[in-house]
């Protein structure tokens, strides 16, 4: 949470995964990620393959691979659920590390994170090498409906003011002796989460205000 | 007399829950003038600026732009007549760059290619902010956004801007760049603002709006220095300003 994270994403650097073209780095992170899905979850060596694939893109882009690392954080309720698996599943049980655990669970669990991982990893370097409008327009020229792209035109434009909002919303909270320690404290957050759609929503119909009084039509201009 | 930059006559407006916001508010507008409109918070100033461009519809009575109504055939050239600033700059700048966020407007109204990008350089430049084109908004400071939403209205060559609260939240230093670059622009406009000291700074006539009403029209000295009227008004003068030992 807060400002400083906000658009963190895009690392400036020069390399020729930067220079590529937006929309073909969207259609290569497509057509990769329907190869990773589409792989067999027993087949061990592909998933290595493709490993190495994504880690020789990392070092050609320059961008540091610890960058990439932190930012892996997004992944963990997945790596959670992938944990958990094993111990749930049903069917025969085989031993490992003196547990005992389901064995279709336990090739699940791989599968999932195995997929999930190189999704991430793959989705965090196409994010490091492209600026976010580079990302719309690539998505334009792949004829994405324009009102798609129009909202998440938006949703990058006001995403740091949304956070900083939060972020004003919870030093308040905090100054007059909040701590969300306690789990009975939680509703208050569910609250702040609820001032925070609302202000948004307001937010959103003064924008629209200011696009009418400059002649907007329902269509964007270019 | 020539015609009328703004003109509202009688205009009358209740919001849809009946609270009636202005009783019938005649204004009227000359080229080339900067007027302050001035009243106490809920006095109807937002209320009154947004009939101004037809985004609300009057009650009664009735406000038109150079001649032309403010009526729905003639939104979109109204829109381009007279140019509103919203307080906030994050609600005026919702594009990518900055550069976009200017051409919205002009672009909105046809322009394209050469002509567009003339449109918004020279708009950018007499705010000051040619050399941040390409920059997103959201990184610009609070005094750099003001001054873009006012390129983004500029843009649209507009015959009367209108602001709302222009100074709030400058620090000092933006406060009178933004004032010098107001100065000047050969352009009508009109004022919304708490900040007295800036009416007075910058526009010779005030009107004062007080409960729907406009309780006061004249000269910005005179109005500031009516004790009676603006203590009536909630209208106060920032501690240890006094417009009798400036002008």
């Amino acid at each position: 949470m807060g400002g400083a994270h906000g658009h963190q994403l895009h690392f400036h650097a020069h390399s020729p995964l930067h220079r590529a073209q937006a929309h073909l780095k969207i259609l290569a992170l497509l057509f990769f990620m329907i190869g990773v899905v589409a792989t067999p979850r027993e087949w061990f060596p592909v998933f290595g393959g493709y490993l190495v694939l994504l880690l020789g893109l990392i070092a050609l882009s320059k961008v540091p691979p610890t960058y990439i690392l932190k930012r892996m954080v997004v992944e963990v309720p997945f790596v959670i659920f992938a944990l958990v698996l094993p111990f749930v599943a049903q069917g025969p049980r085989t031993d490992l590390l003196g547990l005992s655990v389901s064995e279709s669970g336990l090739l699940g669990a791989w599968g999932l994170l195995v997929k999930g991982t190189l999704g991430v990893i793959a989705s965090l370097t196409l994010a490091a090498t492209t600026e976010p409008q580079a990302l719309l327009m690539g998505l334009q020229r792949l004829r994405m409906p324009a009102l798609l792209v129009q909202i998440m035109g938006f949703m990058i434009r006001y995403l740091e003011v949304v956070t900083d909002e939060l972020r004003r919303m919870r030093i308040a909270r905090e100054s007059r002796g909040f701590s969300a320690r306690d789990p009975r404290q939680w509703s208050v957050l569910a609250k702040t989460m609820g001032a925070l759609f609302i202000r948004s929503f307001e937010r959103g119909e003064r924008v629209h205000l200011a696009m009418l009084s400059r002649g907007y039509t329902g269509k964007m201009p270019g | 007399m020539s015609i009328p930059v703004l003109e509202v006559t009688g205009l009358a407006y209740a919001y849809p829950d009946g609270h009636q916001a202005l009783h019938g508010v005649d204004l009227h507008v000359h080229q080339g003038e900067r007027v302050a409109l001035l009243g106490p918070n809920g006095a109807g100033k937002t209320t009154l600026v947004l009939h101004l461009n037809g985004i609300l519809v009057a009650g009664a009575g009735s406000v038109s732009v150079s001649g032309m109504p403010v009526e729905k055939q003639y939104l979109q050239e109204i829109r381009r007549r007279v140019g509103i600033v919203f307080q906030d700059p994050d609600d005026q700048l919702f594009m990518g760059t900055v550069r976009a966020d200017v051409g919205f407007g002009p672009a909105n109204l046809g322009l394209k290619g050469a002509a567009l990008d003339v449109r918004v350089m020279t708009a950018l430049e007499q705010v000051g902010m040619a050399e941040y084109a390409d920059r997103p908004p959201h990184h610009l400071s609070f005094g750099q956004r003001r001054r873009v939403a006012v390129a983004t209205v500029l843009a649209m060559e507009p015959e009367i801007l209108v602001l709302d609260e222009p100074s709030s939240n400058l620090d000092p230093a933006s406060r009178r760049e933004l004032a010098d670059i107001l100065r000047s622009l050969d352009v009508t406009v009109l004022m919304v603002t708490h900040d007295l000291p800036y009416a007075l700074e910058l526009c010779p006539r005030a009107v004062v709006l007080s409960d729907g009403h406009v309780v006061a029209d004249g000269a910005t000295y005179d109005v500031l220095t009516d004790e009676a009227l603006m203590r009536a008004h909630r209208l106060e003068l920032p501690f240890g300003f006094d417009p009798r030992t400036i002008v």
